[in-house]
Protein backbone atom coordinates (compact mmCIF):
# COMPACT_ATOMS: atom_id res chain seq x y z
CA UNK A 1 0.00 0.00 0.00
CA UNK A 2 1.22 3.53 -0.92
CA UNK A 3 1.75 6.02 1.38
CA UNK A 4 -0.94 8.29 -0.32
CA UNK A 5 -3.23 5.67 0.19
CA UNK A 6 -2.66 4.99 3.87
CA UNK A 7 -2.59 8.82 4.25
CA UNK A 8 -6.11 8.94 2.54
CA UNK A 9 -7.62 6.42 4.75
CA UNK A 10 -6.21 7.59 7.20
CA UNK A 11 -8.46 10.65 6.42
CA UNK A 12 -11.43 8.29 6.10
CA UNK A 13 -10.86 7.20 9.36
CA UNK A 14 -10.63 10.44 10.82
CA UNK A 15 -13.87 11.50 9.36
CA UNK A 16 -15.74 8.34 10.30
CA UNK A 17 -14.73 9.23 14.17
CA UNK A 18 -16.04 13.06 13.71
CA UNK A 19 -19.40 11.59 11.73
CA UNK A 20 -20.66 9.89 14.98
CA UNK A 21 -19.11 12.72 17.66
CA UNK A 22 -21.42 14.97 15.47
CA UNK A 23 -24.37 12.84 16.82
CA UNK A 24 -23.60 14.45 19.97
CA UNK A 25 -26.02 17.13 19.68
CA UNK A 26 -29.12 17.39 17.11
CA UNK A 27 -27.64 20.77 15.78
CA UNK A 28 -24.28 19.28 14.74
CA UNK A 29 -25.85 16.24 13.77
CA UNK A 30 -26.58 16.74 9.82
CA UNK A 31 -22.78 17.93 9.28
CA UNK A 32 -21.91 14.50 10.76
CA UNK A 33 -23.67 12.49 8.53
CA UNK A 34 -22.24 14.67 5.59
CA UNK A 35 -18.74 14.03 7.12
CA UNK A 36 -19.22 10.10 7.00
CA UNK A 37 -20.62 9.97 3.32
CA UNK A 38 -17.23 11.96 2.75
CA UNK A 39 -15.45 9.90 4.77
CA UNK A 40 -16.47 7.00 2.44
CA UNK A 41 -16.33 8.68 -0.62
CA UNK A 42 -12.50 9.21 -0.17
CA UNK A 43 -12.10 5.28 0.71
CA UNK A 44 -13.99 4.24 -2.30
CA UNK A 45 -12.16 6.90 -4.99
CA UNK A 46 -8.88 5.30 -2.85
CA UNK A 47 -9.19 1.96 -3.51
CA UNK A 48 -10.29 2.22 -7.12
CA UNK A 49 -7.09 3.87 -7.94
CA UNK A 50 -5.59 1.11 -6.72
CA UNK A 51 -3.29 -0.48 -9.26
CA UNK A 52 -4.97 -3.60 -8.95
CA UNK A 53 -8.57 -2.50 -9.58
CA UNK A 54 -9.08 -2.43 -13.40
CA UNK A 55 -12.35 -3.64 -14.33
CA UNK A 56 -14.12 -0.45 -13.80
CA UNK A 57 -17.31 -1.36 -15.89
CA UNK A 58 -18.59 -4.25 -13.65
CA UNK A 59 -17.87 -2.57 -10.57
CA UNK A 60 -19.89 0.38 -11.49
CA UNK A 61 -22.77 -1.38 -12.63
CA UNK A 62 -22.81 -3.55 -9.69
CA UNK A 63 -22.41 -0.11 -7.37
CA UNK A 64 -25.16 1.25 -9.55
CA UNK A 65 -27.90 -1.42 -8.90
CA UNK A 66 -26.95 -1.51 -5.13
CA UNK A 67 -27.26 2.43 -4.47
CA UNK A 68 -30.41 2.48 -6.87
CA UNK A 69 -32.04 -0.55 -4.12
CA UNK A 70 -30.28 1.11 -1.62
CA UNK A 71 -31.47 4.75 -2.34
CA UNK A 72 -35.15 3.99 -2.81
CA UNK A 73 -35.99 1.70 -0.12
CA UNK A 74 -34.28 4.24 2.42
CA UNK A 75 -36.82 6.90 0.61
CA UNK A 76 -39.98 5.09 0.95
CA UNK A 77 -39.43 3.25 4.12
CA UNK A 78 -42.33 4.22 7.20
CA UNK A 79 -40.45 5.40 9.70
CA UNK A 80 -42.45 3.39 12.46
CA UNK A 81 -40.48 0.26 10.11
CA UNK A 82 -36.94 1.42 11.03
CA UNK A 83 -36.11 -1.11 13.23
CA UNK A 84 -36.74 -3.96 10.36
CA UNK A 85 -34.56 -1.49 7.91
CA UNK A 86 -31.89 -1.47 9.92
CA UNK A 87 -31.65 -4.82 10.96
CA UNK A 88 -32.18 -5.60 6.85
CA UNK A 89 -29.09 -3.66 6.35
CA UNK A 90 -27.30 -4.91 9.06
CA UNK A 91 -27.83 -8.67 7.44
CA UNK A 92 -26.00 -7.35 4.00
CA UNK A 93 -22.86 -6.20 5.88
CA UNK A 94 -22.46 -9.67 7.24
CA UNK A 95 -23.21 -11.10 3.84
CA UNK A 96 -20.68 -9.06 2.02
CA UNK A 97 -18.45 -9.97 4.41
CA UNK A 98 -19.15 -13.63 3.74
CA UNK A 99 -18.67 -12.66 0.18
CA UNK A 100 -15.46 -10.70 0.19
CA UNK A 101 -13.76 -13.60 2.50
CA UNK A 102 -14.96 -15.90 0.01
CA UNK A 103 -13.18 -13.88 -2.62
CA UNK A 104 -9.90 -13.82 -0.79
CA UNK A 105 -9.97 -17.38 -0.32
CA UNK A 106 -10.69 -18.14 -4.00
CA UNK A 107 -8.13 -15.38 -5.67
CA UNK A 108 -5.41 -14.57 -2.05
CA UNK A 109 -3.35 -12.36 -4.57
CA UNK A 110 -6.03 -9.73 -5.18
CA UNK A 111 -5.32 -9.36 -1.61
CA UNK A 112 -1.47 -9.92 -1.31
CA UNK A 113 -2.16 -12.68 1.10
CA UNK A 114 0.08 -15.61 -0.83
CA UNK A 115 -1.16 -18.02 -3.72
CA UNK A 116 -4.12 -20.39 -3.80
CA UNK A 117 -3.00 -23.54 -1.45
CA UNK A 118 -0.37 -21.89 0.08
CA UNK A 119 -2.44 -19.07 2.23
CA UNK A 120 -0.48 -17.71 5.41
CA UNK A 121 -1.84 -19.12 8.74
CA UNK A 122 -2.64 -15.64 10.30
CA UNK A 123 -4.62 -14.51 6.91
CA UNK A 124 -6.86 -17.88 7.40
CA UNK A 125 -7.35 -17.50 11.05
CA UNK A 126 -8.98 -13.76 10.26
CA UNK A 127 -10.00 -14.95 7.28
CA UNK A 128 -12.35 -17.94 9.00
CA UNK A 129 -13.14 -15.59 11.95
CA UNK A 130 -14.28 -13.25 9.37
CA UNK A 131 -16.39 -15.39 7.88
CA UNK A 132 -17.71 -17.11 10.58
CA UNK A 133 -19.25 -13.36 12.70
CA UNK A 134 -20.41 -12.42 8.97
CA UNK A 135 -22.52 -15.51 8.15
CA UNK A 136 -23.93 -14.91 11.84
CA UNK A 137 -24.67 -11.75 11.44
CA UNK A 138 -26.77 -12.79 8.20
CA UNK A 139 -28.83 -15.10 9.47
CA UNK A 140 -28.50 -13.76 12.41
CA UNK A 141 -30.31 -10.09 11.49
CA UNK A 142 -32.84 -12.09 8.99
CA UNK A 143 -34.33 -13.48 11.85
CA UNK A 144 -34.31 -10.35 13.90
CA UNK A 145 -36.17 -8.85 10.37
CA UNK A 146 -38.57 -11.50 10.34
CA UNK A 147 -39.22 -10.94 13.52
CA UNK A 148 -40.13 -7.09 13.72
CA UNK A 149 -41.96 -7.18 10.43
CA UNK A 150 -43.83 -10.16 11.48
CA UNK A 151 -42.67 -12.85 9.28
CA UNK A 152 -41.94 -14.91 11.98
CA UNK A 153 -43.69 -14.87 14.85
CA UNK A 154 -42.16 -12.34 17.52
CA UNK A 155 -43.01 -15.02 20.52
CA UNK A 156 -39.71 -17.03 22.34
CA UNK A 157 -39.15 -19.89 20.17
CA UNK A 158 -37.56 -22.48 23.03
CA UNK A 159 -36.91 -25.96 22.87
CA UNK A 160 -35.13 -28.63 25.45
CA UNK A 161 -31.02 -28.68 24.88
CA UNK A 162 -31.60 -25.43 22.67
CA UNK A 163 -28.33 -23.92 24.49
CA UNK A 164 -26.35 -27.17 24.59
CA UNK A 165 -26.87 -27.25 21.01
CA UNK A 166 -25.72 -24.16 20.11
CA UNK A 167 -22.30 -24.86 22.52
CA UNK A 168 -22.01 -27.84 20.76
CA UNK A 169 -22.14 -26.19 17.19
CA UNK A 170 -19.89 -23.19 18.77
CA UNK A 171 -17.08 -25.52 19.33
CA UNK A 172 -17.91 -27.09 16.13
CA UNK A 173 -17.24 -24.14 14.52
CA UNK A 174 -13.74 -23.51 16.13
CA UNK A 175 -13.07 -27.19 15.29
CA UNK A 176 -13.99 -26.45 11.82
CA UNK A 177 -11.78 -23.45 11.80
CA UNK A 178 -8.30 -25.23 13.07
CA UNK A 179 -8.98 -27.86 10.61
CA UNK A 180 -9.38 -24.93 7.88
CA UNK A 181 -6.38 -23.26 8.74
CA UNK A 182 -4.24 -26.63 8.66
CA UNK A 183 -5.77 -27.81 5.43
CA UNK A 184 -7.04 -24.73 3.54
CA UNK A 185 -9.81 -26.89 2.47
CA UNK A 186 -12.57 -25.11 0.37
CA UNK A 187 -15.44 -27.77 1.95
CA UNK A 188 -13.86 -26.25 5.01
CA UNK A 189 -14.65 -23.14 3.95
CA UNK A 190 -18.13 -23.33 3.09
CA UNK A 191 -18.75 -25.84 6.15
CA UNK A 192 -17.84 -22.73 8.14
CA UNK A 193 -20.30 -20.39 6.78
CA UNK A 194 -23.24 -23.38 6.54
CA UNK A 195 -22.62 -23.57 10.55
CA UNK A 196 -22.34 -20.26 11.45
CA UNK A 197 -25.63 -19.68 9.56
CA UNK A 198 -27.05 -22.29 11.24
CA UNK A 199 -26.09 -21.06 14.84
CA UNK A 200 -26.96 -17.04 13.67
CA UNK A 201 -30.56 -18.54 13.18
CA UNK A 202 -30.93 -20.60 16.59
CA UNK A 203 -29.58 -17.81 18.49
CA UNK A 204 -31.66 -15.06 17.27
CA UNK A 205 -35.01 -17.56 17.75
CA UNK A 206 -35.61 -18.10 21.56
CA UNK A 207 -35.45 -14.39 21.96
CA UNK A 208 -38.84 -11.97 21.99
CA UNK A 209 -40.19 -9.14 20.23
CA UNK A 210 -39.51 -6.29 23.27
CA UNK A 211 -36.13 -8.16 23.72
CA UNK A 212 -35.21 -6.74 19.62
CA UNK A 213 -33.91 -2.92 21.20
CA UNK A 214 -30.57 -5.38 22.73
CA UNK A 215 -30.93 -7.76 19.32
CA UNK A 216 -30.57 -5.06 17.41
CA UNK A 217 -27.89 -3.39 18.65
CA UNK A 218 -25.92 -6.50 19.43
CA UNK A 219 -25.95 -7.07 15.85
CA UNK A 220 -25.06 -3.83 14.64
CA UNK A 221 -22.00 -4.69 16.77
CA UNK A 222 -20.97 -7.67 14.68
CA UNK A 223 -21.25 -5.83 11.74
CA UNK A 224 -18.35 -3.70 12.98
CA UNK A 225 -16.83 -6.81 14.28
CA UNK A 226 -16.78 -8.24 10.80
CA UNK A 227 -15.99 -5.72 9.39
CA UNK A 228 -12.99 -5.31 11.31
CA UNK A 229 -12.02 -9.01 10.68
CA UNK A 230 -11.81 -8.70 6.94
CA UNK A 231 -9.19 -5.64 8.12
CA UNK A 232 -7.52 -7.79 9.01
CA UNK A 233 -7.01 -9.96 5.97
CA UNK A 234 -6.72 -6.68 4.14
CA UNK A 235 -4.16 -5.59 6.50
CA UNK A 236 -6.39 -2.69 6.45
CA UNK A 237 -6.45 0.27 9.11
CA UNK A 238 -9.37 2.09 7.92
CA UNK A 239 -11.55 -1.09 8.19
CA UNK A 240 -10.34 -1.98 11.58
CA UNK A 241 -10.93 1.33 12.64
CA UNK A 242 -14.37 1.81 11.58
CA UNK A 243 -15.24 -1.99 12.36
CA UNK A 244 -13.58 -1.28 16.04
CA UNK A 245 -16.41 2.20 16.22
CA UNK A 246 -19.16 0.75 14.62
CA UNK A 247 -18.46 -2.46 17.45
CA UNK A 248 -18.24 -0.50 19.81
CA UNK A 249 -21.11 1.40 19.05
CA UNK A 250 -23.58 -1.54 18.87
CA UNK A 251 -22.01 -2.83 22.43
CA UNK A 252 -22.89 0.15 24.07
CA UNK A 253 -26.36 0.44 23.01
CA UNK A 254 -26.98 -2.99 23.46
CA UNK A 255 -25.26 -2.07 27.56
CA UNK A 256 -27.73 0.89 27.57
CA UNK A 257 -30.74 -1.28 26.68
CA UNK A 258 -30.15 -4.57 29.03
CA UNK A 259 -29.76 -1.25 31.84
CA UNK A 260 -32.96 -0.48 30.80
CA UNK A 261 -34.61 -3.51 31.47
CA UNK A 262 -32.02 -4.36 34.48
CA UNK A 263 -31.32 -7.51 32.89
CA UNK A 264 -27.93 -8.84 32.09
CA UNK A 265 -26.91 -9.38 28.71
CA UNK A 266 -26.41 -12.88 28.92
CA UNK A 267 -30.37 -13.37 30.39
CA UNK A 268 -31.38 -11.46 27.13
CA UNK A 269 -29.29 -13.55 24.83
CA UNK A 270 -30.26 -17.03 26.58
CA UNK A 271 -33.69 -15.53 25.76
CA UNK A 272 -37.37 -17.75 26.04
CA UNK A 273 -38.21 -14.00 27.96
CA UNK A 274 -41.42 -12.90 27.51
CA UNK A 275 -44.28 -13.44 24.89
CA UNK A 276 -47.36 -15.58 25.48
CA UNK A 277 -45.68 -18.24 27.77
CA UNK A 278 -44.33 -15.69 30.11
CA UNK A 279 -47.93 -13.87 30.11
CA UNK A 280 -50.29 -16.77 30.72
CA UNK A 281 -47.68 -17.93 33.28
CA UNK A 282 -47.52 -14.74 35.01
CA UNK A 283 -51.01 -13.78 34.62
CA UNK A 284 -52.69 -14.46 38.06
CA UNK A 285 -56.26 -13.87 38.08
CA UNK A 286 -56.90 -10.10 39.24
CA UNK A 287 -60.56 -9.09 40.52
CA UNK A 288 -59.62 -5.86 41.07
CA UNK A 289 -61.12 -3.52 38.86
CA UNK A 290 -60.12 -0.40 37.02
CA UNK A 291 -61.51 2.67 36.40
CA UNK A 292 -62.68 3.60 33.24
CA UNK A 293 -62.72 7.08 31.52
CA UNK A 294 -63.53 8.27 28.24
CA UNK A 295 -62.30 10.67 25.67
CA UNK A 296 -64.32 13.40 26.64
CA UNK A 297 -63.64 13.09 30.56
CA UNK A 298 -59.81 13.59 29.16
CA UNK A 299 -60.23 16.14 26.78
CA UNK A 300 -61.87 18.17 30.20
CA UNK A 301 -59.23 17.58 32.68
CA UNK A 302 -55.96 18.04 30.27
CA UNK A 303 -57.67 21.18 29.00
CA UNK A 304 -57.86 22.38 32.55
CA UNK A 305 -54.60 21.32 33.90
CA UNK A 306 -51.10 23.45 33.60
CA UNK A 307 -48.15 20.88 33.24
CA UNK A 308 -48.75 17.62 31.30
CA UNK A 309 -46.10 14.64 30.79
CA UNK A 310 -46.88 12.01 27.34
CA UNK A 311 -45.56 8.70 28.17
CA UNK A 312 -45.03 7.35 24.72
CA UNK A 313 -44.41 3.69 24.18
CA UNK A 314 -44.43 1.04 21.31
CA UNK A 315 -48.31 0.69 21.45
CA UNK A 316 -47.63 4.13 19.39
CA UNK A 317 -46.11 2.79 16.77
CA UNK A 318 -48.03 0.36 15.44
CA UNK A 319 -51.24 2.53 15.84
CA UNK A 320 -49.45 5.38 13.69
CA UNK A 321 -50.80 7.03 16.65
CA UNK A 322 -47.24 9.92 16.71
CA UNK A 323 -49.12 12.36 14.42
CA UNK A 324 -52.67 12.85 15.88
CA UNK A 325 -50.58 12.63 19.59
CA UNK A 326 -48.41 15.87 17.82
CA UNK A 327 -52.15 17.58 17.30
CA UNK A 328 -53.40 16.90 20.46
CA UNK A 329 -50.32 18.12 22.02
CA UNK A 330 -50.26 21.80 20.31
CA UNK A 331 -54.09 21.80 21.07
CA UNK A 332 -53.44 21.45 24.80
CA UNK A 333 -50.26 23.63 24.47
CA UNK A 334 -52.42 26.42 22.54
CA UNK A 335 -54.81 26.39 25.62
CA UNK A 336 -52.15 27.13 28.15
CA UNK A 337 -50.64 23.53 28.94
CA UNK A 338 -47.11 22.78 29.27
CA UNK A 339 -46.64 19.69 27.11
CA UNK A 340 -43.68 17.40 27.74
CA UNK A 341 -42.58 13.86 26.63
CA UNK A 342 -40.71 11.31 28.46
CA UNK A 343 -38.98 8.48 27.05
CA UNK A 344 -37.93 5.32 28.84
CA UNK A 345 -34.71 3.84 27.00
CA UNK A 346 -35.96 0.86 25.91
CA UNK A 347 -39.31 2.24 24.56
CA UNK A 348 -39.79 1.05 21.00
CA UNK A 349 -37.92 -1.28 18.92
CA UNK A 350 -34.85 0.20 18.84
CA UNK A 351 -32.72 2.38 20.17
CA UNK A 352 -34.21 6.29 20.11
CA UNK A 353 -37.19 4.79 18.21
CA UNK A 354 -39.87 7.01 19.93
CA UNK A 355 -37.43 9.82 19.53
CA UNK A 356 -37.30 9.53 16.06
CA UNK A 357 -41.53 8.88 15.55
CA UNK A 358 -42.14 12.31 17.47
CA UNK A 359 -39.14 13.88 15.53
CA UNK A 360 -41.55 12.57 12.53
CA UNK A 361 -45.19 14.14 13.97
CA UNK A 362 -43.10 17.68 13.94
CA UNK A 363 -42.47 17.84 17.85
CA UNK A 364 -39.29 19.60 18.83
CA UNK A 365 -36.86 17.74 20.44
CA UNK A 366 -36.33 20.10 23.38
CA UNK A 367 -39.85 18.85 24.52
CA UNK A 368 -38.43 15.47 24.15
CA UNK A 369 -36.95 13.87 27.37
CA UNK A 370 -35.12 11.31 28.65
CA UNK A 371 -36.10 9.20 31.65
CA UNK A 372 -33.43 10.99 34.37
CA UNK A 373 -33.95 14.48 32.95
CA UNK A 374 -37.78 14.20 33.62
CA UNK A 375 -38.55 11.87 36.15
CA UNK A 376 -38.60 13.73 39.20
CA UNK A 377 -40.72 16.08 37.40
CA UNK A 378 -43.97 13.50 37.84
CA UNK A 379 -44.42 14.52 41.18
CA UNK A 380 -45.40 18.05 40.17
CA UNK A 381 -47.30 17.70 37.38
CA UNK A 382 -50.99 17.53 36.81
CA UNK A 383 -51.36 14.67 33.84
CA UNK A 384 -49.32 11.61 32.68
CA UNK A 385 -50.56 10.64 29.37
CA UNK A 386 -49.77 6.96 29.24
CA UNK A 387 -49.66 5.89 25.35
CA UNK A 388 -48.64 2.65 24.52
CA UNK A 389 -46.18 1.98 27.07
CA UNK A 390 -47.05 -0.46 29.61
CA UNK A 391 -44.14 -2.31 31.72
CA UNK A 392 -41.87 1.12 31.67
CA UNK A 393 -44.39 2.04 34.24
CA UNK A 394 -45.58 -0.13 36.50
CA UNK A 395 -44.77 0.88 40.05
CA UNK A 396 -44.05 -2.92 40.95
CA UNK A 397 -40.95 -2.47 39.39
CA UNK A 398 -39.81 -0.86 42.56
CA UNK A 399 -41.56 -2.68 45.32
CA UNK A 400 -42.52 -5.71 44.40
CA UNK A 401 -39.47 -7.83 45.21
CA UNK A 402 -41.01 -11.29 43.22
CA UNK A 403 -41.78 -9.18 40.30
CA UNK A 404 -40.11 -10.56 36.91
CA UNK A 405 -39.39 -6.86 36.53
CA UNK A 406 -38.55 -6.11 39.94
CA UNK A 407 -35.31 -3.68 39.82
CA UNK A 408 -35.82 -2.24 36.32
CA UNK A 409 -35.65 2.05 36.18
CA UNK A 410 -39.24 3.16 35.44
CA UNK A 411 -40.70 6.53 34.66
CA UNK A 412 -42.63 7.51 38.01
CA UNK A 413 -45.98 7.95 36.34
CA UNK A 414 -47.90 7.40 39.57
CA UNK A 415 -46.80 10.57 41.29
CA UNK A 416 -48.60 12.97 38.61
CA UNK A 417 -51.93 13.94 40.11
CA UNK A 418 -53.92 12.05 37.30
CA UNK A 419 -52.56 9.57 35.12
CA UNK A 420 -54.53 8.74 31.80
CA UNK A 421 -53.53 5.13 30.18
CA UNK A 422 -54.19 4.67 26.73
CA UNK A 423 -54.86 0.99 26.11
CA UNK A 424 -56.09 -1.66 23.82
CA UNK A 425 -57.75 -4.04 26.55
CA UNK A 426 -56.52 -4.94 29.80
CA UNK A 427 -54.24 -7.71 28.54
CA UNK A 428 -50.22 -7.71 30.84
CA UNK A 429 -47.96 -6.27 28.98
CA UNK A 430 -44.26 -7.81 27.67
CA UNK A 431 -43.00 -9.18 30.48
CA UNK A 432 -46.22 -10.74 31.10
CA UNK A 433 -46.96 -8.86 34.55
CA UNK A 434 -49.96 -7.14 35.96
CA UNK A 435 -49.77 -3.04 35.85
CA UNK A 436 -50.43 -2.03 39.56
CA UNK A 437 -51.12 1.65 37.83
CA UNK A 438 -54.04 0.75 36.49
CA UNK A 439 -55.63 -0.11 40.04
CA UNK A 440 -54.25 3.48 41.78
CA UNK A 441 -56.73 6.33 42.38
CA UNK A 442 -55.78 8.60 40.07
CA UNK A 443 -56.09 6.37 37.31
CA UNK A 444 -58.01 6.77 34.51
CA UNK A 445 -58.17 3.82 31.77
CA UNK A 446 -58.94 4.76 28.39
CA UNK A 447 -59.53 2.06 26.23
CA UNK A 448 -59.33 1.69 22.74
CA UNK A 449 -56.80 2.01 19.50
CA UNK A 450 -54.35 4.85 20.69
CA UNK A 451 -54.46 6.60 17.52
CA UNK A 452 -58.42 6.72 17.64
CA UNK A 453 -58.02 8.02 21.35
CA UNK A 454 -55.73 11.06 20.41
CA UNK A 455 -58.29 11.48 17.32
CA UNK A 456 -61.12 11.45 20.04
CA UNK A 457 -59.90 13.57 22.69
CA UNK A 458 -58.70 16.32 20.13
CA UNK A 459 -62.77 16.30 18.83
CA UNK A 460 -63.28 16.89 22.88
CA UNK A 461 -60.73 19.66 23.36
CA UNK A 462 -61.98 21.43 20.05
CA UNK A 463 -65.48 21.91 21.14
CA UNK B 1 -4.07 6.54 -32.06
CA UNK B 2 -6.55 4.01 -30.57
CA UNK B 3 -4.00 1.17 -31.39
CA UNK B 4 -1.22 2.94 -29.57
CA UNK B 5 -3.32 3.38 -26.73
CA UNK B 6 -4.32 -0.16 -26.86
CA UNK B 7 -0.78 -1.25 -26.49
CA UNK B 8 -0.46 1.03 -23.74
CA UNK B 9 -2.82 -0.48 -22.35
CA UNK B 10 -1.70 -3.88 -22.61
CA UNK B 11 1.89 -2.83 -21.22
CA UNK B 12 0.24 -1.29 -18.18
CA UNK B 13 -1.20 -4.51 -17.32
CA UNK B 14 1.28 -6.76 -17.98
CA UNK B 15 3.45 -4.38 -15.45
CA UNK B 16 0.62 -4.48 -13.51
CA UNK B 17 0.57 -8.33 -13.51
CA UNK B 18 4.58 -8.28 -13.12
CA UNK B 19 4.16 -5.44 -10.28
CA UNK B 20 1.91 -7.96 -8.57
CA UNK B 21 4.16 -10.99 -8.85
CA UNK B 22 7.03 -8.82 -7.56
CA UNK B 23 4.68 -7.89 -4.50
CA UNK B 24 3.78 -11.24 -3.65
CA UNK B 25 7.59 -12.44 -3.46
CA UNK B 26 8.00 -10.14 -1.31
CA UNK B 27 5.30 -10.85 1.02
CA UNK B 28 6.09 -14.31 0.78
CA UNK B 29 9.66 -12.85 2.18
CA UNK B 30 8.27 -10.83 4.73
CA UNK B 31 5.84 -13.88 5.79
CA UNK B 32 9.10 -15.85 6.12
CA UNK B 33 10.97 -13.42 7.92
CA UNK B 34 7.75 -12.99 10.02
CA UNK B 35 6.37 -9.57 8.13
CA UNK B 36 2.87 -10.25 8.52
CA UNK B 37 2.77 -11.42 12.17
CA UNK B 38 3.82 -8.05 12.28
CA UNK B 39 0.98 -6.64 10.88
CA UNK B 40 -1.39 -8.36 13.34
CA UNK B 41 0.47 -7.28 16.30
CA UNK B 42 0.01 -3.70 14.95
CA UNK B 43 -3.47 -3.97 13.44
CA UNK B 44 -4.29 -5.55 17.03
CA UNK B 45 -3.16 -2.23 18.63
CA UNK B 46 -5.24 0.25 16.17
CA UNK B 47 -8.39 -1.96 17.18
CA UNK B 48 -7.75 -1.89 20.72
CA UNK B 49 -6.97 2.22 20.80
CA UNK B 50 -9.87 2.38 18.27
CA UNK B 51 -12.25 0.80 20.48
CA UNK B 52 -11.33 3.68 22.71
CA UNK B 53 -12.00 6.02 20.77
CA UNK B 54 -15.32 4.46 19.99
CA UNK B 55 -16.13 4.10 23.86
CA UNK B 56 -15.95 7.57 24.22
CA UNK B 57 -17.46 9.14 21.09
CA UNK B 58 -20.49 6.65 21.16
CA UNK B 59 -21.09 7.91 25.02
CA UNK B 60 -21.26 11.52 23.76
CA UNK B 61 -24.14 10.70 21.10
CA UNK B 62 -27.37 11.75 22.78
CA UNK B 63 -29.67 9.34 23.53
CA UNK B 64 -32.19 11.01 21.75
CA UNK B 65 -30.35 10.24 18.64
CA UNK B 66 -29.77 6.55 19.11
CA UNK B 67 -31.45 5.59 16.52
CA UNK B 68 -29.60 8.05 13.76
CA UNK B 69 -26.42 6.69 15.78
CA UNK B 70 -27.56 3.11 14.07
CA UNK B 71 -28.40 4.38 10.58
CA UNK B 72 -24.85 5.92 10.60
CA UNK B 73 -22.55 2.89 11.82
CA UNK B 74 -24.56 0.88 9.40
CA UNK B 75 -23.66 3.15 6.94
CA UNK B 76 -19.54 3.04 7.69
CA UNK B 77 -19.81 -0.44 8.70
CA UNK B 78 -20.04 -1.10 4.54
CA UNK B 79 -16.46 0.35 4.54
CA UNK B 80 -16.44 -3.50 3.91
CA UNK B 81 -16.91 -2.08 0.24
CA UNK B 82 -12.53 -1.66 0.39
CA UNK B 83 -12.16 -5.35 0.26
CA UNK B 84 -15.15 -5.96 -2.23
CA UNK B 85 -13.70 -3.40 -4.54
CA UNK B 86 -10.24 -5.15 -4.37
CA UNK B 87 -12.29 -8.39 -4.94
CA UNK B 88 -13.79 -7.45 -8.34
CA UNK B 89 -10.94 -5.74 -9.47
CA UNK B 90 -9.17 -7.98 -11.87
CA UNK B 91 -9.77 -8.41 -15.02
CA UNK B 92 -9.95 -12.06 -15.77
CA UNK B 93 -13.39 -13.51 -14.91
CA UNK B 94 -13.47 -15.90 -12.40
CA UNK B 95 -15.29 -17.10 -9.50
CA UNK B 96 -13.27 -14.82 -6.88
CA UNK B 97 -14.23 -11.68 -8.68
CA UNK B 98 -18.03 -12.72 -9.14
CA UNK B 99 -18.24 -12.97 -5.05
CA UNK B 100 -16.25 -9.66 -5.13
CA UNK B 101 -19.01 -7.95 -7.15
CA UNK B 102 -21.58 -8.82 -5.69
CA UNK B 103 -20.18 -7.80 -2.38
CA UNK B 104 -19.98 -4.44 -4.53
CA UNK B 105 -23.88 -4.60 -4.70
CA UNK B 106 -24.40 -5.89 -1.37
CA UNK B 107 -22.13 -2.52 0.39
CA UNK B 108 -23.60 -0.63 -1.77
CA UNK B 109 -27.32 -1.07 -0.96
CA UNK B 110 -26.35 -0.46 3.10
CA UNK B 111 -23.96 3.09 2.12
CA UNK B 112 -26.79 4.68 0.03
CA UNK B 113 -29.27 3.53 2.14
CA UNK B 114 -27.90 3.86 5.54
CA UNK B 115 -26.55 7.36 4.78
CA UNK B 116 -30.21 8.05 3.20
CA UNK B 117 -31.85 6.81 5.66
CA UNK B 118 -30.06 8.70 8.46
CA UNK B 119 -30.41 11.91 6.45
CA UNK B 120 -34.33 11.09 6.46
CA UNK B 121 -34.41 10.66 10.56
CA UNK B 122 -31.87 13.88 11.17
CA UNK B 123 -33.62 16.35 8.62
CA UNK B 124 -36.96 16.06 11.11
CA UNK B 125 -35.09 16.56 14.58
CA UNK B 126 -36.15 20.46 14.91
CA UNK B 127 -36.02 23.19 17.76
CA UNK B 128 -38.90 24.69 19.63
CA UNK B 129 -39.75 27.88 17.18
Amino acid sequence: MSTLTTAAYLVSSVLFILSLRGLSHPSTARRGNFLGILGMAIAIVTTLSNPGVLSYKEIGIAFLIGGLIGTSIAVKIQMTALPQLVAAFHSLVGLAAVFVAASAYYNPSAFNIGAVGSIPMGSLIEMSIGTAIGAVTFTGSIIAFGKLQGFVSGNPLVFKGQHFINLLLGLGIIALIVKFCIDQNQELFWLIVFASFVIGVLLIVPIGGADMPVIVSMLNSYSGWAAAGIGFTLSNNLLIITGALVGSSGAILSYIMCKGMNRSFLNVLLGGFGGEQAASAGGVKDDRQAKQGNAADAAFMMKNSKTIIIVPGYGMAVAQAQHALREMGDLLKAAGAEVRYAIHPVAGRMPGHMNVLLAEANVPYDEVLELDEINRDFSETDVAFVIGANDVTNPAAKTDKTSAIYGMPILDVENAGQVFFVKRGMASGYAGVQNELFFRENTLMLFGDAKKVCEDIIKGLEN
Amino acid sequence: MSEISNQLENLSYKAQQIANEASQLASSVTETSGGHSDFIIFGITVLVLACFVGYYVVWSVTPALHSPLMGVTNAISSVIIVGALLAAGPVDSNISKYFGLVAVTLAAVNIFGGFVVTNRMLSMFKKKQ
